[in-house]
């Protein structure tokens, strides 16, 4: 997940970006590196081109609508992206993104970012610092059983300390 | 305290006398399904890791949809994948090749009233049908409940969704589904629950009652509920399981239980419904969109290519014939979709009508299969989602109707208001 204090750009687009946008149809049968590269081209070719790690992904309302596909996430983690920020999320592509370790931050104010914002998300204190307006947005507080998740990098590290307690 | 259906399931599955909405509650799996998608090629890796094997194969149902058949060596690999996992954790419920994962489990009487379910699928909730909570969630959750038959839920409040009437000639669930992205939006649920009653809906038949819940997932719900009554009881009577008067009594929403928004619509006024790309939610009277041309008409899907389906798109296509520049392609359901077709006469009347028929399975709804699309062109398809490029090329446009509007269009070789040929 995002370190404190990371700063990445943000990229922005609108309402109701779907999981096959994030992870194309045709692409699906190829390992995560292959799909990655297709990553947001129907409505941004040069997003795969141009994202670096600790960047952040801004939607509108219903991000990552459609498909249970978490390569959809996946892509996105494997361009280096640990934080999604949108006004809200489609539910199972809010699960899929806990449960792979990129924190999903619900925010009411996420209108208010521009393209190419420096942004610092911090997950945990469940804030974002806009570094070109200084502002700092509240987000939607995650449940603690999600926190926890996202702390061990996402459901499988999380289950295995589990395991592993569990057999101890 | 009230209750209601969504929040009765849970509390059993959680082991709790009640649920309040909000709550987080840990819910034991009862079926747990898989494809071959975002079943073993990703779940398998990731038990390997965690060191531990299926927590029960008995209430695990595998079904190859999504590659099959194998075109080439990727998808050959991913099917070679899937059948030897099955093998190996004594999966007794694998489908190969047989159907659709949404299809396979009514056709094989897997799903019933009060049961927790959850599908490796977005379209999961299509067992919400049989007032079973079922939803989808990824492969990586799916590792997680074949690890420990376990997954936590937030208690939802729940939509009721009420349609009065009964819906006119060539309507179909499937218009009211479209008419629903349009009305309720697609963020308005916000991952609570839908529940659909009313009269209209106690006339549906199974089938069609299973588009209703497979397309909650387009409207943002968790699930899509129907309470069971006579009709779910004699379904699930003729795949030999059997339903108590106490199953009926239980699995509903208590006459006094507090509803998130009740909606309200009139069967009677629905008119066939075509939503514009690229959204399901861009939907409005099929007579709207009248004079767009068509290249590709496509009858397939979990949505949208049953035997009832096929049946809409036969009464249409009775002695017509598809328009010269236009293709009609139809991938059903299930085998025992192709089968049954094949019995009743109806398959004949298609292919008579110059339908392409292409294998059972997800095909092109997805872009994954047979009959996607070029830059440019333009479909209508009886499937249930329209995202740019999701059936091929980022510029081909998807428009989505009834097989009737569906098989009308083929006819005509743009869109139309089916019922012109329904007289």
């Amino acid at each position: 997940m995002t370190a404190p204090g990371t700063r990445g750009r943000a990229f922005v687009y609108g309402d109701n970006v779907d999981t096959d946008m994030l992870a194309p149809g045709l692409y699906m049968k190829f390992g995560i590196a292959e799909i990655a590269k297709h990553c947001l081209e129907a409505i941004d070719p040069d997003f795969a081109k141009t994202v670096r790690p600790g960047d952040v992904v801004v939607g509108g309302e219903n991000f990552g609508m459609g498909s249970s596909r978490e390569q959809a996430v996946m892509a996105l983690r494997e361009l280096g992206v640990r934080t999604v920020i949108a006004k809200s999320f489609a539910g199972l592509f809010f699960r899929n993104c806990v449960n792979l370790g990129v924190a999903p931050l619900v925010c009411a104010h996420a209108g208010e970012i521009a393209a190419g914002d420096a942004l610092d998300a911090d997950p945990l204190a469940g804030t974002i610092r806009n570094a070109r307006t200084g502002a700092v947005y509240p987000c939607e507080a995650l449940p603690a059983h999600l926190l926890a998740m996202l702390e061990d990098g996402g459901l499988m590290p999380h289950l295995e300390k589990k395991l592993k307690r569990g057999a101890a | 305290m009230a209750s209601t259906l969504a929040l009765k399931i849970l509390a059993r599955a959680s082991g709790v006398p009640a649920l309040r909405q909000g709550e987080i509650a840990t819910c034991k799996v009862d079926l747990a399904m898989m494809h071959d998608s975002g079943g073993p090629r990703r779940v398998k890796p990731m038990l390997e890791k965690l060191g531990v094997g299926v927590w029960d194969p008995s209430k695990i149902v595998l079904v190859t949809d999504h590659y099959v058949p194998a075109v080439d060596a990727e998808s050959a690999a991913i099917l070679d994948l899937t059948r030897k996992w099955a093998a190996a954790n004594g999966i007794a419920r694998f489908h190969d090749m047989q159907g659709i994962c949404h299809v396979i489990l009514p056709e094989n009487g897997y799903l019933k009233p009060g049961m927790f379910a959850v599908g490796g699928d977005s379209h999961s909730p299509t067992g919400g049908a049989f007032g079973a909570y079922m939803f989808g969630i990824g492969a990586t959750e799916m590792a997680g409940v074949l690890a420990t038959g376990e997954i936590w839920v937030r208690a939802p409040g729940t939509h009721l969704v009420r349609w009065t009437g009964a819906l006119g000639k060539g309507v179909s669930a499937k218009d009211i589904m479209l008419k629903l992205c349009r009305a309720m939006t697609l963020s308005a649920v916000k991952y609570d629950v839908v529940e659909f009653a009313g009269p209209a809906i106690e006339k549906l038949p199974m089938i069609e009652r299973l588009v209703l819940a497979n397309m909650s997932a387009e409207l943002g719900a968790q699930t899509g509920l129907i309470a069971p009554d006579a009709v779910t009881r004699d379904f699930l009577a003729g795949k030999g399981v059997e339903l108590a008067d106490a199953d009926l009594a239980r699995w509903r929403s208590d006459p006094d239980a507090e509803f998130t928004r009740t909606w309200t619509f009139d069967a009677a006024e629905l008119a066939p419904q075509i939503a514009a790309p690229h959204s399901p939610e861009n939907s409005d009277a099929a007579a709207a969109h009248k004079g767009t041309r068509i290249q590709q008409a496509y009858i397939g899907a979990c949505t949208g290519a049953k035997l009832v389906d096929l049946h809409m798109a036969a009464a249409v296509l009775k002695g017509r014939k598809v328009a010269a520049g236009t293709r009609l392609l139809i991938a059903p359901a299930s085998q025992r979709t192709t089968t049954e077709a094949a019995a009743d006469g109806t398959l004949a009347t298609l292919l008579g009508a110059g339908a392409i028929l292409l294998p059972t399975g997800c095909g092109a709804c997805a872009g994954y299969g047979a009959g996607v699309l070029a830059e440019d062109e333009t479909c209508l398809s009886s499937t249930a989602r329209n995202f740019k490029g999701r059936m091929g090329h980022p510029k081909s446009r998807v428009y989505l109707g009834s097989p009737y509007s569906v098989a009308a269009a083929a006819v005509a070789g743009e869109i139309v208001d089916p019922r012109e040929f329904l007289a």
